[in-house]
């Protein structure tokens, strides 16, 4: 079974803005990495999951829910964390996640003993009986995270987990996301403007841009081999290039690589040959590797 | 990580236990939002401003216990006790209010509560239920020390416990009006705004401005306008339902025979108050 599941997903806000445009995606089990720059569309994906806001036109299923329908049985296996500062400072870190477990539903003990649990799990054991005003962004970050992890939820849905940590404590939080997702067995949709973070931990990803669906699919199938070979030569590059030109094979450039389509199996011993014939240094010959961040090729160049 | 991280190897357990429903959920609300409205949970110095507003309403109460029983008359009736706390429950309610309503806007933890099976029915009106609560065992627990006092020093054995006890039963129902009312202005203006200052100005701001309202209508020279003038101003208000509804309430107001249009009064600002919350907490709950 699928566990998100939309079709035709549109949300507008009156008549300018269009947060999500005609989206449809059906989403497996696993760490799910929803990638798209600040405004395309992720937070009011997150929130339409939620129940919260209505979508304009089109379905959404969680779990097989429609979350517009039946928004309490959704959230009940639903953790959420949000982007934005949620914690107040005078109380602790305890006593806040048990008050939030008894909000989902749990019994008195039931929540204080999870709650517990969950702080432990993302590693605040020794100081959750400190004031959350106290704790660093990181340590706020892990409290968010928790509160999120209390009643046990089968998805959780974080909303750009790593905003404000350092390198060392973006690290840390990934690491704990990929803990929870493969060995809690706890599917998770991690919301993310950053690619390469979410690239490294995520089993699958869907990428929107301007609330339109850009590609959705596991991240082994996006990064698969492509059918180019590059070539690496230490020197007599050129050389190599018109030697390949006058085999009729279309030789492009990049950078110190040449780059050849590889469309038979002669084109390897073909490149082979001509790098031996003229005793060049060989550096590299690979099959080129597809990357995630040519989905968002043009967007990351603007950003730069 | 800090060090910690390292004893994690006491694996993720899931919750196979009994989830309880929005009545229970309700039910969390109210306990947490009665002990914050009276700092139970919190920090000594969010206890401090509660406790010192019941100390002063309380001991009024001794004072007027063992004057009765020294004297055998009471001062204050138990309706005009309640009328003479009147800027004690609103300095009470600016400080709760805030205390229950605010803090939750200003730290942005309302977006935890409804991703949660939860509606903005359930929050607003637990809420209500434990700040109306709050308000009305700050005047009734010390009207049940009149009682006591009235009760234990009798000369008149059961009757006169009886005839105290039909006193003090209106006089709670009293209470819960002002509780009420009080409850729905304090929130609603709390509701407002995220700082806790700001939201207990406007509440003593708001008392403050409907009293000379109050004062100038009921020197004007037409009797009717005098006894209108009490609907000015939310104390005068009960206080003339009060007038109204028991007999012997003594509370000086006068209402003549405009009882019934004081009691819809009431009854429709309490209404507009809670409707209001309502439609504040049904946009925020969409984020």
């Amino acid at each position: 079974m699928s566990l998100i599941v939309t079709q035709g997903l549109t949300k507008t806000y009156g008549t300018q803005v269009t947060a999500l445009h005609d989206l449809t995606v059906a989403v497996e089990p696993g760490i799910i990495g929803l990638v798209g720059a600040n405004g395309a569309g992720k937070s009011t994906f997150i929130k339409i999951m939620l129940g919260l806001i209505a979508p304009t036109g089109g379905q959404v299923r969680v779990f097989d829910i429609d979350p517009t329908v039946d928004p309490d049985r959704v959230r009940a296996k639903v953790g959420y964390m949000p982007e934005h500062d949620a914690l107040p400072p005078d109380v602790s870190a305890a006593e806040f996640v048990t008050h939030l477990g008894r909000i989902s539903g749990l019994p008195r003990t039931a929540a204080r003993e999870r709650a517990s649990e969950a702080l432990r799990h993302v590693g605040l054991y020794e100081e959750r009986y400190r004031q959350i005003g106290g704790y660093s962004t990181g340590m706020k970050q892990r409290v968010k995270l928790a509160q999120a992890l209390v009643h046990d939820p089968d998805l959780l849905l974080l909303d750009e987990p790593t905003n404000g940590l350092d390198p060392a404590g973006r690290d840390a939080m990934l690491a704990l996301i990929q803990r929870i997702g493969n060995e809690f067995g706890i599917s998770v949709v991690v919301c993310s403007h950053l690619l390469g973070e979410v690239e490294r931990i995520c089993d699958s990803l869907v990428a929107i841009e301007g609330g339109r669906l850009l590609r959705a699919d596991r991240i082994s199938a996006m990064t698969e081999a492509s059918e180019v070979l590059a070539v690496e030569v230490s020197e007599g590059t050129d050389e190599l290039a018109a030697a390949l030109e006058a085999l009729e094979l279309p030789v492009t450039r990049d950078g110190r690589l040449l780059l050849v389509p590889l469309t038979q199996e002669a084109t390897y011993d073909h490149v082979l040959r001509v790098v031996a014939d003229l005793d060049l240094p060989l550096h590299r010959l690979d099959q080129r590797r597809h990357r995630v961040a040519e989905l968002f090729a043009t967007r990351e160049t603007a950003d730069a | 990580m800090p060090e910690s991280s390292v004893i994690h190897d006491i694996g993720y357990q899931r919750y196979t236990g009994p989830r309880l429903g929005r009545g229970a959920v309700f039910g969390a609300i109210y306990v947490h939002g009665l002990r914050a409205a009276y700092g139970f949970g919190r920090s000594a110095k969010a206890k401090i401003f509660p406790w010192l507003v019941f100390g002063i309403v309380a001991l009024v109460a001794v004072i007027l216990a063992a004057v009765r029983a020294q004297l055998g008359t009471l001062p204050l009736n138990y309706i005009q006790f309640a009328d003479a706390m009147s800027w004690l429950i609103i300095f009470f309610v600016a400080i709760v209010a805030p205390e229950l309503v605010s803090r939750d806007l200003r730290s942005g933890v309302l977006p935890l509560y409804f991703s949660r099976p939860l509606r903005a029915a359930d929050y607003i009106g637990a809420k209500v239920a434990a700040m109306v609560t709050a308000v009305w065992i700050l005047l009734a627990g010390p009207q049940f020390i009149i009682f006591l006092g009235g009760a234990f020093t009798t000369k008149t054995g059961m009757s006169g416990v009886w005839n105290e006890i039909e006193d003090l039963l209106p006089a709670w129902g009293y209470s819960l009006i002002w509780a009420l009312l009080f409850t729905g202005i304090g929130l609603l203006i709390a509701s407002l705004t995220g700082k806790r200052a700001f939201a207990a100005g406007g509440i003593v701001a708001v008392f403050l401005m409907t009293t000379p309202v109050f004062g100038v209508l009921s020197i004007l020279p037409s009797s009717t306008a005098q006894d209108l003038a009490g609907l000015a101003s939310p104390m005068t208000l009960v206080s003339g339902v009060g007038q109204w509804l028991i007999s012997g309430a003594n509370t000086g107001m006068r209402i003549g025979e405009f009882g019934p249009v004081y009691a819809i009064e009431v009854v429709t600002l309490i209404a507009t108050c809670l409707l209001l919350l309502l439609a504040r907490y049904r946009r925020v709950a969409s984020l």
